[in-house]
């Protein structure tokens, strides 16, 4: 089968590659019809999260139809259906799955010893995202092995077309987690940093779930524009002073709640800090750039809470946490708990609530899909979200 | 917002002045007085290890910092600063002075370097641009989000991700 292959930083490939087959009872075996590049996928791409191998699979964000399905799958999948798959992969089993906690099942990750050094306890396996989550191969393929199948995916019915369900494996529901986790209440300013797909998501999350207002900040025309449309005041950190706006949105007292989807690639050169963080990050002094986190920080509202979507991988510096003690901030983080969300929001789309396809701006096929990632990383050609079609 | 393109001929060739800039930078900084003496400036190995550091964080710049053409800028502005200095160690009373007219001759190859890949860059930048695109009518949303503020207030939080009662900032009027 064809799929797209990390050969090293900045080199994806669409190569042939061996079919997938059914390796455990649990298995199911999808052919992809639709799949995405996710803005987590660019770390990869950019080789600033470690973990990756040449010949790897890229894609965690995918759907299709169900073409083999395991013995110990049959009851709850059948060949044929149509199935939107989660990115993290969950047993339902353990402690963690029977509490909800989809993306720290203790028992997908099949690299738990290598991500036991690195997390000191590993945490759920996902697709396509390094060997530290299990080492899968990703949906940006043909077809597509998924491990403990009988759980691990969303049943789509007729009607629905790929655009409004694909980013139920990821973008919608993670952008979903980032409203819901702030807990929104209708007196609250939400400020959404990043207005990429998640930030998207998470902007007509906070509208939905009621806030009073909801602010983004971003620097790409087209992306705050985009933000606009879906009812964020917006901010243009390269134009004006983040702090100074949010301020007087929010009568000298703060945003109660603080979203970063932007995680650990932030703007390389539009702060001292930022950077400070790429200069350390060349020298492997850093890996990731913190500027969202410190900002955040800085203008929440003490007592209030910060939520984090943003992907990081591992080590933040000149983090100033005297700042968020003294303020009493409440951080809430984690991949998403994707099934937790999905059976609501698939609700929501089908009632016309919101169509989560506004997003796509750029629909290919997967032989084009090395290209997307450039396209998609350097935010040329109004670049927001890239479908693939294998 | 600036754009710029990755791995094109100029990125490329402003990577390789950023290699460069480092490779002389830490030469400046780890033989300065060598240096000094070379070119008969012998008091001004302290300089000459600050030109140094300059080289070092132009180089860091231009290959870490996405892109090049501020760096470049950098670049050239040091090229203006060295040949300054260089210029006014070319005197009759330098028995080096011979060294020295070596050095402003390579000084002003790598300017013609760093002014024709800077002119590269931003003649890629006005060729690429094109008006960002309007996505205003992109809601994603039935009707106008004013009208849809709220409409799943309904959904359950889980209790895991509630705020507790004394944190949070309702009634209306509390902020």
């Amino acid at each position: 089968m064809k799929a797209l292959v990390w050969h090293g930083t900045a080199d994806i490939r669409y190569d042939t590659v061996p079919d997938p087959e059914i390796e455990q009872p649990r298995d199911a075996i999808v052919k992809v019809t639709s799949c995405a590049i996710c803005g987590s996928d660019l770390h990869l791409y950019d080789h600033v999260m470690p973990g990756m191998e040449k010949g790897d699979i890229m894609g965690h964000e995918f759907m299709g139809e169900v073409v083999d399905v395991g013995a110990e799958a049959k009851s709850a999948l059948k060949v044929g259906d149509r199935v939107v798959v989660p990115f993290t992969i969950w047993c339902g089993e353990c402690d963690q799955c029977r509490r909800g906690n989809y993306s720290v099942c203790e028992r997908s990750n099949r690299n738990k010893a290598m991500a036991d050094k690195l997390f000191g306890h590993a945490t759920a396996g996902l697709f396509g995202y390094t060997h530290l989550t299990g080492g899968y191969a990703g949906g940006q393929a043909e077809y597509v092995r998924v491990p403990f199948a009988d759980r691990t995916h969303v049943k789509i019915p007729d009607g629905l077309s790929d655009e409004q369900v694909l980013f139920l494996g990821d973008i919608f529901p993670t952008g979903w987690q980032a409203a819901a986790q702030c807990d929104i209440q209708p007196t609250d300013t939400v400020a959404i940093w990043g207005c990429g797909p998640v930030g998207q998501m998470t902007i007509r999350s906070a509208v939905l779930l009621g806030a009073k207002q909801v602010i983004a900040i971003d620097r790409v025309p087209e992306r705050l524009s985009m933000a606009k449309a879906g009812g964020a005041i917006t901010i243009n950190f390269e134009e004006e002073s983040v702090v100074e706006r949010l301020n007087e949105l929010t009568g000298g007292k703060g945003p109660e709640k603080c979203i970063d989807a932007v995680g650990m690639e932030a703007h390389a050169t539009a702060t001292l800090d930022s950077i400070y963080d790429r200069a350390k990050q060349a020298l492997m002094l850093e890996s990731d750039r913190a500027h969202v986190l410190r900002e955040m920080m800085y203008v929440c509202r003490p007592a209030g809470t910060l939520s984090i979507p943003g992907v990081y991988g591992g080590l933040i510096d000149k983090v100033p946490f005297g700042m968020s003690m003294n303020k009493g901030l409440t951080w809430r983080m984690g991949q998403t708990h994707v099934n937790r969300w999905t059976d609501g929001l698939l609700r929501r789309i089908q009632e016309g609530q919101i169509d989560p396809s506004f997003v796509i701006t750029h629909s290919v096929g997967l032989a084009e899909g090395p290209g997307m990632y450039e396209t998609f990383r350097d935010k040329r050609d109004g670049c927001i979200k890239v479908v693939l079609k294998p | 917002m600036a754009y710029y393109r990755r791995n094109s001929s100029a990125d490329r060739m402003a990577r390789g002045l950023g290699w460069f800039s480092i490779g002389l930078g830490v030469a400046e900084l780890v033989a300065a007085r060598r240096l000094a003496r070379w070119m008969g400036m012998e008091d001004q190995a302290g300089l000459i290890r600050a030109y140094g550091a300059r080289e070092v964080a132009t180089g860091v710049g231009l290959l870490a910092m996405g892109d090049a053409r501020p760096w470049m800028w950098g670049r050239i502005a040091g090229d203006a600063l060295d040949i300054a200095t260089l210029a006014a160690a070319h005197h009759d009373g330098n028995p080096r002075r011979e060294n020295v007219a070596t050095a402003l001759g390579t000084v002003a190859a790598v300017t013609a370097l760093d002014v024709l890949c800077t002119a590269m860059l931003h003649r890629e930048e006005a060729a690429a641009w094109t008006p960002p695109p309007d996505y205003s009518d992109r809601s994603g949303l039935p009707r106008p989000p004013t009208a849809m503020r709220g409409a799943a207030k309904d959904a359950p939080i889980p209790a895991d991700m509630r705020t507790p009662d004394i944190l949070r900032f309702e009634p209306v009027g509390a902020n």
